[in-house]
């Protein structure tokens, strides 16, 4: 197979604009003839549903939860980038461009992510217009903050509820379109399998989640924006019904897979508490913004910490070791995601951890700095320029309060410590995963008619994604190129007419979809589910992690594969087809978790390199940062199913070009 | 973490097979629950449970398990999402209960949320309602105007934020007892009333979203408040204020 990224010739900032003013359209008057389905709501597919919807087609969105304000994306805390410049620090699209390279660890294509910067700026006045209330300054204008990798203020914001706002508004989008009758919604649906006839994208097989009644859907092109697979590793910030299924299923039926060992191991979540947790809390990068990240100088006062002998606000100025800072004094706190998420495992492999948990992992996120800092200018600001302690502390902590406080509530819910009183402890967590589905310039994956967008697939964020980019890219996807992209494929379509569900194609994945569920309904084994999900979790964790090596990886391929033939041994599900069964849903879903995990972890392995958030602990330098090798590995590895055994999945290689940047070591410092 | 035990507590839960079936209260003993536990880890350990004894787990909604998705409902002793102010269940803590307790758990009580399973509701009369109005007449090209073109004021970006701040689990409703869901609505008209985005079609809006609401099935406001109280975001009453003035404008002209 010859992979074709299908990047349209011309300079980088006038491919899009040129590919864009020659693709085919269809006419008004046929897009209600022409049937499309998206499956998931979040931000990329929610804006894709609705936009095709406006435009005519007749559109059938699908959701798993009970509502698709419901999708993920809501989760997103800190805020989108977008190049707009108006805090006129020298940002141009650009810089968001040369950012998100840079930041993806020159893993990324330039084509698609120019385009993404190209648009960001639309995204910001499309939300506006929507009514989407970002956090303004008091002259009424927008306001932004920094987040990592970048020396500018382009993020966009509302309070710690960024992706909420966002999610809302193109759900307002799609409300819109529901209630004009343009999009057909099934909520608590989910898609199990793909339907190809002649080899195109025809349509899916969908189970009702509430009867179970299982479902055949036909449409013209099929769009996957269901969003990313760090479940994988049980514990993530993933919300729980977060899953790869669709994905996986179409790459099952010949969609390649790529760069699946590109995971973001975020490094400001609250650290683990014990066994029978469910998943992890994420702390907003915006929180870097205010926050100094640092573990005491001496391993005894870690150690007194850990016992609950010493307090945090006990360790003087001096002992205390804020070592983002002390390493990479340019971005500081402030060093893009897998740089700070190492640095703090590195600190906690010495032994400076300072969580009483069973690994001593975690480390502080200190906002005594801040609170003194913009205590003082509230009080300046105020007229008082002889502020007391007491008064520049408690207007610091009101400073913080206005501009956190939904964090600082959450994080209070969760730990039962205040965090305007004693440091917040963090530590790094599964968060978002770069690789997935590969896709052309298009967004179009290796099967005709079968779009992939946001998370979901792999294109714009190479090895590593820069904060408040993932709801860039899940708007620019659905809002800005799915519409044009997916409309020059359905040009060929008009004639068509439409696809009929009683087809050999059709019941042929029905019945892949009825075995698989009778399998699990009659296996009667003697473990739950999650049994076997947090095991797949924990060897995920420990040797497809943070830190990779050749040994651990072949062992994890090894203990994967076993795990997964004990799995479909052993696995017991309760209930029965024909009716709302959580438990069947979740064996589906982490049957598929098993297969991808270990391509990740032969994905991990085959790339002997480090390269953002995959690092290789053979390829280091002196200093422990990351070493690339562009001459062998400036590649996007694809994987292509061959049937059950895994291993034998085949990798072809897109090479990256790069023409208009410059490649370069990775440097925050 | 703080709280470093384990305790050992009763439930009494919902158990209802399918909407048309009769429920009951069934009890269940669970040991060894962490107190840092979250409200639903223990009810993911009582599943775990239930299906090492090969019965069939209890069914309720959940997702993003950070208090953001509204997925999660659950009346537990009596309240929406539990005894503390300003969560939802998944943000309820172990913490807050003690050893030997007995603990109550529904699904939410509404008419118009009628029970699917166990403690599983059908919130769709919210989405209808939002796709009554609950929305600005934009297409999404994105070539409107440059987003700092109407300088919107930082009170009314506020407010309006807080209000869409909702995350419509119908905590509401749901602990109303009129089942109204004039809160959950209120915060939606709200949040584009007071942006100019969203007054040039505040007068349909309110009307369409206030006639859908009724046909939905839930009941009328009477000025009790219960519903701020447990609103886990603390949406205001202000909204509820502000939507029937807006009501009462349109009424006028239309």
């Amino acid at each position: 197979m010859k992979l074709d990224s299908k990047i349209p010739e011309g300079h980088i900032s006038e491919k899009w604009t040129n590919h864009k003013n020659h693709l085919k359209l269809v006419a008004p008057n046929n897009r209600p003839k022409i049937d499309v389905i998206v499956v998931g709501t979040g931000l990329a597919g929610a804006s894709a549903a609705a936009s095709l919807g406006e435009m005519g087609y007749n559109v059938k969105a699908f959701c798993f939860q009970d509502s698709p304000r419901r999708a993920h994306s809501i989760a997103a805390q800190g805020g989108v980038n977008a190049a707009k410049n108006y805090q006129n620090d020298g940002d141009s699209v650009y810089r968001l461009f040369y950012d998100t390279i840079k930041g993806g660890d020159y893993r990324a294509r330039e084509a698609n992510v120019h385009r993404l910067a190209e648009v960001s700026g639309n995204i910001i006045d499309q939300c506006v217009a929507q009514g989407v209330p970002f956090a303004r300054e008091y002259g009424g204008l927008l306001d932004n903050r920094s987040f990592g990798g970048t020396q500018v203020q382009r993020t966009f914001y509302a309070a710690g509820q960024t992706g909420q706002q966002l999610l809302l508004g193109a759900y307002s989008a799609l409300s819109r379109q529901i209630g004009l009758g343009r999009v057909k919604m099934y909520n608590r649906h989910e898609m199990l399998d793909i339907v190809k006839v002649d080899g195109k994208a025809r349509g899916i097989i969908a189970r009702d989640l509430v009867t179970g009644e299982i479902q055949r859907h036909s449409a013209h092109a099929v769009i996957i924006a269901s969003g990313g697979y760090g479940n994988v590793y049980f514990l993530s910030t993933n919300a729980m019904g977060s899953n790869v299924t669709a994905g996986w299923k179409i790459h099952k039926q010949g969609a390649l897979f790529a760069n699946p060992c590109y995971v973001q191991i975020h490094p400001t979540c609250i650290p683990v508490h014990g066994t029978n947790q469910s998943k992890l809390t994420l702390m907003s990068e915006s929180l870097r913004n205010s926050g100094r990240i640092w573990v005491p100088k001496k391993k005894e006062d870690a150690e007194a910490i850990r016992a609950g002998k010493l307090k945090p606000t006990q360790i003087a100025e001096e002992d205390r070791d804020y070592y983002l800072e002390r390493r990479y004094p340019a971005f500081g706190n402030l060093v893009p995601r897998d740089v700070a998420s190492r640095a703090a495992k590195e600190r906690c492999d010495a032994g400076y951890g300072i969580e009483a948990n069973d690994t001593n992992e975690g480390v502080y996120l200190d906002f005594s700095s801040e609170i003194q800092s913009k205590g003082k200018q509230a009080a300046y600001a105020k007229g008082n320029h002889n502020p007391t302690d007491a008064e520049v502390t408690a207007l610091g902590k009101q400073w913080l309060e206005e501009k956190y406080g939904n964090l600082f509530t959450m994080y209070q819910k969760i730990t039962d410590e205040n965090p305007y009183e004693t440091p917040m402890k963090i530590y790094p967590a599964v968060h978002y995963t770069m690789g997935g589905v590969w896709v052309d310039y298009n967004l179009q994956s290796t099967i005709p008619g079968c779009f992939v967008a946001g998370e979901a697939n792999f294109s714009d964020h190479g090895a590593n994604r820069l904060g408040a980019s993932a709801l860039m890219q899940g708007l620019a996807d659905g809002y800005f190129v799915l519409p044009y992209t997916v409309s020059n494929y359905l040009a060929d379509e008009i004639r068509t007419g439409k696809i009929a569900t009683d087809s050999p194609e059709f019941v042929e994945a029905e019945k892949r979809v009825q075995d698989q569920i009778n399998f699990f309904l009659n296996n009667n084994g003697t473990k739950s589910v999650d049994y076997f999900h947090k095991k797949l979790g924990l060897i995920m964790w420990n040797k497809v992690g943070m830190g990779r090596n050749a040994q651990g990886l072949t062992e994890a391929i090894a203990e994967i594969d076993a795990l997964r033939k004990e799995f479909y041994k052993d696995v017991f599900v309760p209930g029965s087809a024909d009716e709302m069964n959580p438990e069947l849903e979740k064996a589906i879903r982490v049957a598929d978790f098993m297969e991808l995990g270990q391509l990740m972890a032969m994905d991990a392995l085959q790339r002997e390199e480090s390269c953002g958030g995959h690092f290789r602990e053979e390829h280091q330098d002196a200093e422990g940062e990351t070493l690339r090798d562009d001459e062998n590995f400036s590649f996007v590895g694809a994987w292509e199913y061959q049937g059950e055994d895994i291993n034998k999945e085949v990798l072809h290689k897109e090479e990256l070009k790069y023409e208009f940047i410059k490649i370069a070591a990775r440097n925050y410092k | 973490m703080a709280s470093k035990k384990n305790i050992n507590i009763k439930l009494k839960v919902w158990r209802q097979k399918k909407a048309s079936d009769k429920g009951q209260m069934v009890d269940y003993s669970l040991n060894d629950v962490s107190t840092d536990s979250s409200f639903l880890e223990m009810m993911d350990q009582l599943n775990e449970q239930l299906v090492a004894e090969k019965k069939e787990p209890i069914a309720f909604d959940h997702d993003c398990r950070e208090g953001i998705c509204g997925m999660c409902s659950m009346y537990i002793n009596g309240r929406a999402h539990g005894p503390d102010t300003g969560i939802t269940t998944c943000q309820l803590h172990m913490r807050m209960f003690n050893d030997g307790d007995t603990i109550y758990v529904e699904p939410w009580r509404s008419k118009a949320f009628p029970v699917i399973k166990d403690l599983v509701v059908d919130r769709s009369s919210f989405d209808r309602i939002q796709q009554a109005g609950g929305f600005v007449s934009v297409n999404t090209s994105g070539n409107t105007i440059d987003a700092n073109t109407i300088p919107v004021p930082k009170a009314d970006a506020d407010k309006a934020f807080e209000a869409a701040a909702c995350i419509g689990c119908g905590a509401c409703v749901a602990t109303c007892k009129n089942g109204s869901a004039m809160l959950f609505v209120g915060a939606k008209v709200s949040q584009y009333a007071l942006l100019p985005q969203g007054k040039v079609e505040a007068t349909d809006r309110v009307l369409n979203m206030v006639r859908q609401m009724d046909e939905e099935g839930f009941g009328n406001c009477t000025n009790t408040g219960a519903c701020e109280i447990e609103c886990p975001k603390g949406i205001s009453l202000e909204n509820i204020a502000r939507m029937n003035r807006e009501y009462l404008k349109a009424s006028l002209v239309k």
